[in-house]
């Protein structure tokens, strides 16, 4: 069994009369080490598809199971606190925006999930690991707007990776970033994935991102054309 | 860092709005506190005062009650005078223990003060009244020599006004003869303060009252029912029956309604405070929807975040409220000021009193009402989805 199965996820999004099916009976596996480049046009539900692959956001229908654990399938709804707790085991989220709070520096923005999660803040070994990987030793006293946009992103990334999750899904990651900042967190990505066993969930525009994938899925209207 | 170290830089990120809002809780709790003082602290110098005179009930010649009252506590105009028949009579019943017989007399003097002012004088009887007022200390010399001594006792504050020391010579009004000042009593806090003593016959003398009493003070004996001697009293002609305890509450009630206003107001402030403290977190977390949905997806428990937000509300009504007592404590002195100007009637002595329980419970309530104000934004924090971030920057 892979590490993660989506059976027929299908969301619907109503807008007035209107329906829109964002997610059309889409299914995939994904294994642990995975790279897995999303694309497809805009509105074509990519950013759909991970919410609903990282338990931010329920589907419709379909089924999804991570790690052997039913997450949703009919009949099965999960709380909000028991959700929360598969999202710290498994995933670390970036997004095309960084979403750092302004008011904590670097260090403190990195170490936001051990707040929650108290497991976590003995573990100052795992800190500067991830300082060291994303070149981020000099700046942990910075406050976010001291920072470059490619600097905010590798924050934004050292903070989904502090838990050392099995899966990053990153929407977008460098969609607010120029092409050298692009390569560097390509390589960043690469270089995580191979180091660190980590699987991701690439969602990109970018061809040159999208080619470390070692697989792809491309959207359409919802659905998955190939896969 | 852990939540409540969060919730502290969230407060700091605003910090105007935060201040604004602090200081609104800092004033009703300013208020409040120094309300829940004056509550304390003019009952108990009432009390103080009353117990001051040293009598249990006092008769007075017929008049209206209210300035029986005035009369005794301030000391003041318009006195008549009971026949001395009857005051004997009075003293001589079976429930008296001590009786001390008094004459009032105020004189208006031009060269006191500013606008001139009157100085009261009161005759009593060397032999009865010192024991009746045991704990009348003096800051120097003692009661008069002999009972007839041409000598006189001031009060505190009237050896201040006069600048006379025991020793000292002193004329009195209405008489060529000067007067040694045979003592200077200490502070008391009440009347006595502001009064010259002189013995009882000396002052119907000089001041043409021969035969002529103002004020008769019993004290009764332990087993006898004062309400039951005072029904006895009523029914006597031409005087009026003062009782202490009576006195003490018909000023209680006179205030009380004062109070009662007064602490609505207090009240309504709180209340104001209160939804300025709520609109203030309510507002917060809604411009915090996005970061809050952020910290829901790097694990943050729905509880997690109600924390955050509560500790936000109480940190802020805490601070609140510790800086309104400070004020209180410090402005205390100047509060005492207002209330006496606007009161009724205020006793001598401190009419605010501050103590550890009162401002405890002002702070606690405020806190704690702050908190229970704040469970509604804090629920609404704690209710955003993760999803609702990442979908608005669509
Ligand atoms: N909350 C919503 N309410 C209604 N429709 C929505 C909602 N969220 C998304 N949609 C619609 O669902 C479809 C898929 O949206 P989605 O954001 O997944 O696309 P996307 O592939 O990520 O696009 P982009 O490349 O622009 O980010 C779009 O048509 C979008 O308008
Ligand atoms: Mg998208």
């Amino acid at each position: 069994m892979a590490f993660i199965e989506a059976k027929n996820l299908t969301k619907i999004y109503t807008r007035g009369a209107e329906e829109i099916r964002a997610l059309d009976k889409a299914s995939f596996t994904v294994e642990r080490g995975e790279i897995i480049a999303v694309t497809g046009a805009s509105g074509s539900g990519k950013t759909t598809l991970v919410n609903v692959l990282g338990c931010l956001d329920n589907p419709a229908s379909g089924s999804l199971t991570i790690d052997g654990r039913t997450i949703f399938e009919d009949g099965v709804n999960l709380s909000e606190t028991a959700l929360t707790k598969i999202r710290r085991g498994i995933f670390g989220y970036v997004f095309q925006k960084f979403f750092l709070l302004p008011t904590l520096t670097v260090k403190e923005n990195i170490l936001l999930p051990a707040v929650f999660q108290p497991g976590l803040r003995a573990n100052t070994a795992r800190l500067a690991e991830v300082l060291r990987l994303l070149g981020l030793e000099k700046r942990i006293q910075h406050l976010p707007g001291q920072l470059s946009g490619g600097e905010m992103q590798r924050t934004a990334l050292a903070r989904a990776l502090i838990n050392n999750p099995a899966v990053l899904i990153a929407d977008e990651p460098t969609g607010s970033l120029d092409s050298k900042r692009s390569a560097e967190i390509k390589n960043l990505l690469l270089e995580l994935n191979q180091k660190q066993k980590l699987a991701i969930i690439l969602v990109t525009h970018n061809p040159e991102l999208a080619a470390i994938g070692h697989k792809k899925l491309e959207l359409k209207d919802g659905s998955i054309h190939n896969g | 860092m852990n939540i409540f170290q969060v919730a502290c830089k969230n407060l700091l990120r605003r910090k105007t709005r935060t201040l604004f809002t602090i200081a609104g809780i800092m004033l009703s709790a300013w208020v409040l506190v120094t309300l829940l003082g004056f509550n304390r602290g003019y009952e108990q110098s009432l009390n103080e005062n009353i117990e001051g005179m040293g009598f249990q009930i006092v008769l007075t010649a017929k008049g209206c009650p209210y300035e029986a009252a005035t009369l005794m506590l301030k000391g003041g105009t318009g006195l008549r005078y009971m026949p001395e028949a009857l005051v004997r009579d009075v003293a001589g019943r079976e429930a008296v223990a001590a009786a001390t017989e008094m004459l009032m007399h105020a004189e208006f003097d031009p060269n006191k003060g500013e606008n001139g002012g009157t100085t009261v004088y009161l005759g009593i009887d060397p032999q009865t009244y010192p024991a009746m007022k045991p704990y009348l200390q003096f800051n120097q010399g003692g009661w008069f020599s002999a009972d007839s001594a041409v000598e006189i006792v001031l009060g505190y504050e009237a050896a201040e006004l006069e600048q006379r020391e025991a020793g000292d010579m002193m004329l009195l009004p209405g008489s060529e003869q000067e007067f040694r000042v045979a003592g200077v009593l200490k502070r008391t806090g009440t009347q006595d303060d502001g009064m010259i003593f002189l013995p009882l016959k000396l002052a119907q003398n000089i001041f043409n009252k021969t035969g002529r009493l103002t004020m008769l003070g019993l004290r009764l004996k332990q087993e006898a029912d004062q309400s039951v001697f005072e029904e006895e009293l009523y029914s006597l002609p031409d005087v009026q029956v003062v009782s202490m305890a009576q006195v003490k509450n018909t000023i209680l009630s006179l205030v009380a309604s004062a109070k009662v206003i007064v602490l609505s107001i207090a009240f309504i402030a709180f209340l104001i405070a209160l939804f300025g403290v709520l609109n203030t977190i309510l507002m917060s977390v809604f411009e915090r929807f996005q970061e809050i949905g952020i910290l829901k997806s790097i694990g943050a428990l729905p509880k997690d975040i109600f924390l955050m937000v509560l500790s936000e509300t109480a940190l802020l009504c805490a601070l609140g409220s510790l800086a309104g007592i400070i004020l209180a404590y410090l402005f205390s002195g100047l509060s005492e000021m207002a209330v006496r100007y606007f009161l009724p009637f205020a006793p001598n002595g401190r009419l605010i009193i501050l103590d550890w329980p009162t401002t405890a419970l002002a702070f606690l309530s405020i806190t704690l009402a702050g908190i229970a104000g704040g469970v509604y934004p804090s629920l609404r924090a704690a209710a955003v989805r993760p999803l609702d971030s990442i979908r608005s920057v669509d």
